[in-house]
């Protein structure tokens, strides 16, 4: 049955070199913790991976509740939190996996860098890893504003204050970011967009890029 | 259809579709050059890989459940006592940015310069390190300047959450979440609802609009400062809910001797419409509605 399914939808589509790029590859001894328990520091890029997964599906349930306007916003978290059945669950996996993934990709970094991982061919592989990497940081700031209580406040207010003392562009990422004058309406829709669609968007594509990339050129070899 | 899978032309085709036929080998990159036992990926290794997952996700549950997200106080933004804290892994920057050189006037060396040196070497980090070495032993420059941008950070995180805790200590002030969660707990121990801050104020309003005593209110000029509606405005008190603050002897008092910034006005009002004005004010409770 399934396989008379595999077939008929690879007779039109073509999907076996797919599914052979996407799966049918070889795990090597050295990466592998079953073989020498040091090869766990190669785990750290799949565990981010396993978080991002996380977060999107969390995230997603969180958005279900979410209200983003400055009336609405901190009332919405807080009934999430106390009286959504499992509301206190999601988005505390929502929460502290934010840290989580900062830090499986933190260690994850480390680990390509000091087995210089990096080195050719995999150059470009490492620079949209670093692009990953500020996506991330993009996603954390613009998603700490949205409980929108007094934490999340200020630290926007500081880091978009931050933001614009850059000469010449600095006005214009801070315009970009507040919508107006101060943290307030426009602000909060606006992290709420770029949090939810605009950067989840470029993540996507990135890791694809990052995992596609890895399966052309393969894991690098043992030291 | 038009072309079967063994057709010789140069352009094969999926079917009858214009789906390109892919022709390179599809040969799965193998590992015989590393030498050892090699795994397959799907199912062996995932089978593992999953089990672990499980593990780790089942560990993540306890430590969500035990500990919940923490939530604060509404935003307020005239809130001028709260200490702004971004999250903790943007404190290593958040602090550097602190420190002479890198602020006030060095302002760009420290959010454009020095960051932006660190994490451009990062990011061309293959194209700055581009020797055949791999191991980090035999890459001293690259290896150090690394672990001695780690230190720094990590100090830097460090000084910055102690600088917070100090700041909180001197301020006498709990972190909200904190204090918020405490007063939850406070009021469920009590058998109490939870305290909710997003409770709309009850906002006073005239009680008895039509009393004759308006008119004197408006005759004595009240209106000028506490305004057509008698909310106040600026710094001046609203007269709507004053009943509960003062009683009608007290507000008597007030209209004839003045108090504050309010001018006496016994020469502008009888005694008689003193006291017909302070009774219709002390009747000016939030609650009577």
């Amino acid at each position: 049955m399934f396989k008379s399914v595999y077939n008929w939808i690879d007779e039109r589509l073509d999907i076996t070199p797919l599914w052979r790029d996407v799966a049918d590859h070889e795990v090597p001894e050295h990466v592998n913790p079953a073989h020498h328990f040091s090869a766990f520091v190669y785990c750290f890029g799949g565990l981010t991976f396993f978080i991002t997964v996380i977060q999107i599906l969390s995230g997603m349930f969180l958005t279900m509740y979410y209200v983003p306007d400055i009336i609405n916003a901190y009332a919405s978290v807080d009934y999430l939190q106390h009286k959504v059945a499992f509301g206190q669950i999601v988005r505390g996996m929502h929460h502290f996996g934010a840290s989580l993934v900062i830090v499986m990709m933190f260690l994850h970094t480390l680990r390509v860098f000091f087995t210089g991982s990096y080195k050719a061919p995999r150059e470009m592989n490492w620079v949209v890893g670093m692009l990953i990497f500020f996506i991330m940081l993009g996603l954390g700031f613009t998603g700490y504003l949205l409980p929108w209580d007094n934490k999340a406040y200020y630290a926007t207010k500081v880091g978009v204050e931050i933001a614009a003392s850059v000469p010449v562009l600095g006005p214009y990422i801070a315009d970009f970011l507040y919508g107006g004058d101060i943290v307030g309406a426009q602000t909060l829709t606006r992290f709420f967009a770029i949090h939810v669609f605009f950067l989840p968007g470029a993540l996507i594509a990135m890791l694809a890029a990052h995992f596609i990339m890895i399966r052309k050129q393969g894991i690098s070899g043992p030291l | 259809m038009a072309h079967g899978h063994n057709s010789n032309e140069k352009v094969v085709f999926v079917g009858d579709s214009r789906v390109k036929k892919s022709n390179h080998p599809n040969i799965p990159p193998d590992y015989t050059s590393f030498p050892g036992k090699s795994e397959a990926f799907i199912p062996n290794f995932l089978l593992k890989e999953w089990m672990v997952g499980c593990v780790v996700l089942v560990g993540f549950l306890v430590w969500v459940i035990a500990e919940p997200a923490p939530l604060g106080y509404p935003a307020d933004p005239t809130n001028a006592a709260f200490i702004p804290m971004p999250d903790w892994y943007f404190l290593f920057l958040y602090q550097f940015l602190k420190y002479p050189y890198v602020s006030q006037d060095y302002i760009l060396l420290g959010t454009l310069g020095v960051p932006g040196v660190m994490f451009g070497a990062l990011m061309l980090a293959p194209f700055l390190d581009t020797g055949k070495e791999r191991r980090f032993y035999r890459r001293p420059i690259a290896s150090s300047l690394m672990i001695l941008s780690l230190v720094a950070c990590v100090y830097l995180t460090v000084v910055s959450w102690d600088h917070y805790q100090h700041m909180l200590e001197v301020n006498g002030q709990v972190p909200e979440h904190h204090e918020r969660a405490d007063k939850a707990r406070e009021a469920a121990l009590a058998g109490e609802e939870r305290p909710n801050y997003m409770e709309p104020e009850v906002e006073a309003s005239l009680v008895d609009a039509n009393d004759p005593a308006m008119d004197i209110a408006k005759q004595a000029q009240c209106i000028g400062c506490h305004a057509a509606d008698l909310k106040g405005q600026g710094s001046i008190p609203g007269l709507a809910g004053v009943g509960d603050l003062l009683t009608k002897e007290e507000i008597a008092d007030v209209i004839t001797n003045g108090r504050g910034g309010m001018p006496a006005q016994a020469d502008k009002l009888n005694a008689e419409e003193i006291d017909q004005l302070a009774t219709w004010l002390s009747k000016q409770k939030v609650a009577a509605e």
